[in-house]
């Protein structure tokens, strides 16, 4: 059976055993008129027996889900002839890959060699013979978690206080997850990264001023080496990221005054759900709109005047992600403004200051950390953007500051170097998990900044 | 005395002529602030209409394609030369010959080597799919002849929506003139029609623009989002409830709490590095299938869960926990019986937000290989396959003119999805929020 109608199999004997532990703590008790006799109430004695049904079966399925590839794999590569098993990683995995293409009667060449199509067969048996395990074993195992509940199901059994037990583990559990997210990132992403900096000095990846990722077939081909040096991505995004910022806080910030201190009630329910929308926006969207739309446009405007524009100018990508950004700075900046406090202001217009030199004057200097801190959120959202560069900004790592022309990002290159399928221990691949710590880092930076002065901000008022 | 000098004074303060041009100036700085806020406001409600506008103007005719009818003959020496019936016979047919017949013989002058294969082209290649559906429906049609409507070629339906410029030089349009002549003799004969485009709600993806299709995009986006849920609303809502309600303030839930609010900001693309080197590089999970996609967006959708669902828990007044920890509930069944209840709907609102955000997320499946060209629509969370965005990504890099009004049009589809969940998201916050 496949692992999710084991599963369904697993939840329908766990129900089945909910009835039954009700059930049972009643019969012990001695019928429903005595129930009060229980230490806990039946249905609490109905969701142990299922929780020893459903868990251990279920732990048990998820780790031969999680294992069975490289524990099939591993007794089949034992079982291969000596000359194969002895062949350097790389190859073997061209061997076990061929072994799998085999399997799955993909691409099955005539001619396959007969140690190959043995070890298929010996996969396919493998495979086979643990499925056959697995469905037996795991329905097996919940019966017993049944049984042995049923048996021990007693009045002074504290079936409450077990649940609740289990409930609390789930609940614990369940808040380090975000912790063992980060951690995850971080040891996955340092991993990586350590084995790019083995074959490129930590250096020449921070300071190298020329990108070029190639992979070298032969050792004597022209930019074999490849040149990993992240200057011009960094400086591409932050290039793209200035335009973005360019757009986005004057409209962002104008619009959240203007909806904070002049707008009415009707205009701002109808205007601050429409700029939220430019925030739901999918990034998709925006990169095809940048495509289809601004690119183009941007680059007749610049023929017209006689600017030369790349056709997959900084600018075009840059504007298209400031407008995406908008609702970041307004949404933001209108919380903060709001929590200006209401007797700044009536001091203010009591000397007899207008309402905008009231704004300009008493309420933006007060709120300047928290529109600091929003305008440094919008900064790591505009940095650390995919779809939009990868559909609108170029693939050329040039090293400028010009927004007319065709700059690549940090992002943009990550996912060419990783979209499709790729060798596991090139230079090429590994480089954009150095790419993904730097990016990493730095929009840690900015978050931790950001809310930190936020923080700061909001502690004054309160 | 003092108040009379205080008075002339204002008045004449008043009067004086650089006051009143002070506060001349003063006022139009104030006027101009406003607009400054006006226009800027305007801005954002003009990019919105403009993107919106780009992308309806664009894609509203990908609703209907045109077809062509031709007089096919269901040629019984083409499609089972054998006569046995069987299916695998049907299956195997030669369905491009039953197309290629049928223009020939609706264009007998047409006699050319060349002239013929410029004018098979003006049907879509798909047409002998359509065919064999037919045929393989009601297999009786071997041996009839019957006028079917089969799709024309993308390079024929862009000339009926007006994409293609009749006036442009022969070399550099998709059509030549001799094909123009055909298909405007077609038109004559009312053999061209534009139809509804089922095809593009009910196939998958293919190379050919005009029998593409958004089925498998969206049964791989309603999968992945399906595992999605699964995993990030019990883990999100376990975590809520835990640093809400039982965790003791300390070092280790600030630490918590500080990742989470990190978690929310970190790039996706970096959702989809951890993806690929845990959850395929380590664990060895195949490739390009809903569940690592759903497993990858759901570390992404959890922090926003568990903070709206903390802020949700948080909105339930102390006095409910009171009242059933008086009556001698344990703190679990107080959380469970009357907080929990109270606060689901907050918790479902932000889970909502967090989906839709999730059914619009590109980045970290680009990584995880779910980028690839997928055909057959997949059944179950284990099938490779493709979402709505990524299928966006992948025809927006497609030459053809035909798949810019499709990848709108999936980008209408997509946008629909996303309206009706936050629509969904704002009702449920009208209809259930509490103010207590």
């Amino acid at each position: 059976m496949s692992a999710p109608a084991l599963t369904f199999v697993i939840l329908a004997i766990a129900a089945l055993g909910w009835q039954i532990g009700r059930r049972r703590a009643l019969t012990v008790a001695g019928g429903p008129a005595n129930a009060h006799s229980l230490h806990s109430r039946p249905v609490y004695f109905g969701a142990l027996t299922a929780l020893w049904c459903a868990i251990p079966a279920l732990l048990l399925l998820g780790l031969w889900v999680l294992f069975r590839g490289s524990v099939v794999t591993a007794l089949v590569v034992a079982d291969l002839p000596p000359e194969l098993r002895d062949l350097p990683e790389n190859q073997l995995a061209l061997v076990v890959n061929d072994i799998r293409n085999q399997v799955a009667g993909n691409f099955v060449r005539d001619d396959a060699s007969p140690v190959i199509v043995g070890a298929a067969e010996r996969y396919r048996y493998f495979d086979g013979l643990g499925r056959l395990v697995s469905t037996v074993i795991a329905p097996l195992v919940a019966l017993l978690g049944l049984a042995l509940v049923w048996r021990r199901i007693a009045p002074r059994v504290r079936a409450r206080n077990h649940v609740e037990g289990a409930i609390l583990v789930f609940i614990v559990a369940s808040s380090t997850v975000a912790i063992l997210t980060t951690a995850g990132i971080v040891l996955s992403v340092l991993f990586e990264a350590f084995r790019f900096f083995r074959s490129v000095p930590l250096f020449d990846f921070l300071l190298g001023i020329e990108w070029s990722p190639q992979t070298a077939i032969r050792a004597d081909q022209v930019g074999a080496s490849g040149a990993f040096g992240m200057i011009p991505l960094f400086t591409g995004t932050l290039l793209i990221s200035a335009v973005a910022m360019l757009v986005a806080v004057p409209v962002g910030l104008m619009s959240a005054i203007y909806l904070a201190e002049y707008a009415s009630r009707r205009l701002r329910s109808i205007a601050k759900p429409l700029l939220e929308i430019l925030a739901g926006i999918p990034t998709v969207v925006y990169g095809f709109f940048a495509a289809l739309a601004v690119a183009p446009a941007i680059r007749d405007a610049g023929g017209a005047l006689g600017l030369e524009v790349a056709s997959q100018s900084a600018l075009a990508a840059g504007l298209v992600m400031g407008v995406m950004i908008i609702p970041f700075v307004s949404s933001l900046s209108d919380d903060v403004i709001n929590a200006v406090p209401q007797a700044l202001r009536e001091g203010s217009l009591g000397l007899g200051a207008t309402k905008s030199e009231t704004i300009r004057q008493v309420v933006l200097p007060a709120a300047l950390p928290g529109i600091v801190g929003s305008i440094l959120l919008a900064v790591s959202r505009a940095i650390g953007e995919t779809m939009i560069v990868v559909m609108a900004a170029g693939l050329a790592a040039n090293l400028t500051a010009n927004p007319l022309e065709a700059v690549t990002t940090v992002t943009a290159q990550i996912v060419t170097l990783l979209v499709g399928d790729q060798e596991f221990d090139s230079p090429k691949t590994l480089a954009a998990f150095a790419l993904g710590l730097v990016l990493f880092l730095v929009t840690l930076a900015l978050n931790v900044i950001a809310l930190h002065v936020v923080r700061r901000y909001r502690e004054q008022y309160e | 005395m003092n108040s009379a000098n205080g008075a002339r004074r204002v008045t004449s303060t008043v009067a004086d002529p650089r006051f009143q041009a002070r506060l001349r100036r003063r006022y139009a700085s104030e006027r101009r602030f406003q607009w400054i806020g006006r226009i800027a406001l305007a801005l954002g409600g003009a990019f919105l209409a403009l993107i919106l506008g780009t992308i309806v103007a664009n894609g509203y005719t990908a609703w209907q394609q045109t077809f062509i009818a031709l007089e096919i003959h269901f040629d019984p020496e083409r499609l089972d030369p054998e006569g046995n019936g069987s299916e695998d016979a049907l299956l195997a047919g030669d369905y491009g010959g039953l197309v290629k017949a049928a223009l020939r013989k609706a264009f007998p002058e047409v006699r050319k080597r060349r002239e013929r294969r410029k004018l098979q082209a003006l049907v879509s290649p798909g047409a002998s799919f359509y065919l064999r559906d037919m045929v393989l429906e009601d297999p009786s049609l071997v041996g009839e002849t019957r006028t079917v409507w089969l799709p024309a070629d993308d390079d024929v339906d862009m000339l009926f929506k007006g994409h293609i410029d009749r006036s442009a030089p022969e070399g550099s349009r998709r059509l030549s003139d001799r094909q123009l002549g055909i298909v405007d003799a077609l038109a004559a004969r009312g053999a061209v029609e534009k139809r509804f485009n089922r095809a593009f709600f009910l196939a998958g993806d293919s190379r050919e623009p005009e029998i593409s299709g958004i089925r498998g995009a969206l049964v791989g986006s309603a999968l992945t989002l399906l595992v999605t849920l699964l995993l990030s609303f019990p883990v999100g809502v376990g975590a809520a409830l835990y640093l809400e309600e039982f965790a003791p303030r300390n070092r280790w839930t600030d630490l918590i709490e500080v990742n989470i609010n990190n978690l929310a900001a970190v790039p996706s693309i970096v959702f989809g590095l951890l993806g690929l080197a845990v959850f395929l590089n380590f664990f060895g999970l195949p490739r390009s299938v809903p569940m690592v996609g759903g497993m990858v967006l759901a570390l992404m959708t959890l922090p926003t869960i568990i903070i709206a669902g903390r802020a949700a828990l948080a909105s339930v007044p102390p006095s409910i926990r009171e009242a059933a920890l008086g009556v001698g509930a344990s703190r679990m069944q107080t959380v469970t019986h009357h907080v929990l209840p109270l606060a689901m709907p907050g918790i479902l609102t932000g889970t909502i937000i967090g989906m839709a955000r999730a059914l619009g997320e590109t980045a970290p499946l680009l990584m995880i290989g779910m980028v690839a060209f997928i055909v057959d629509i997949p059944h179950t969370p284990f099938d490779p396959a493709t979402v709505l965005p990524v299928q966006i990504f992948l025809w927006v890099d497609s030459p053809e003119r035909a798949f810019v009004e499709r990848t709108s049009a999936a980008i209408i589809v997509l946008l629909g999805f996303l309206i009706a969940m936050n629509g969904l998201a704002v009702v449920l916050r009208r209809r259930f929020e509490r103010r207590w």
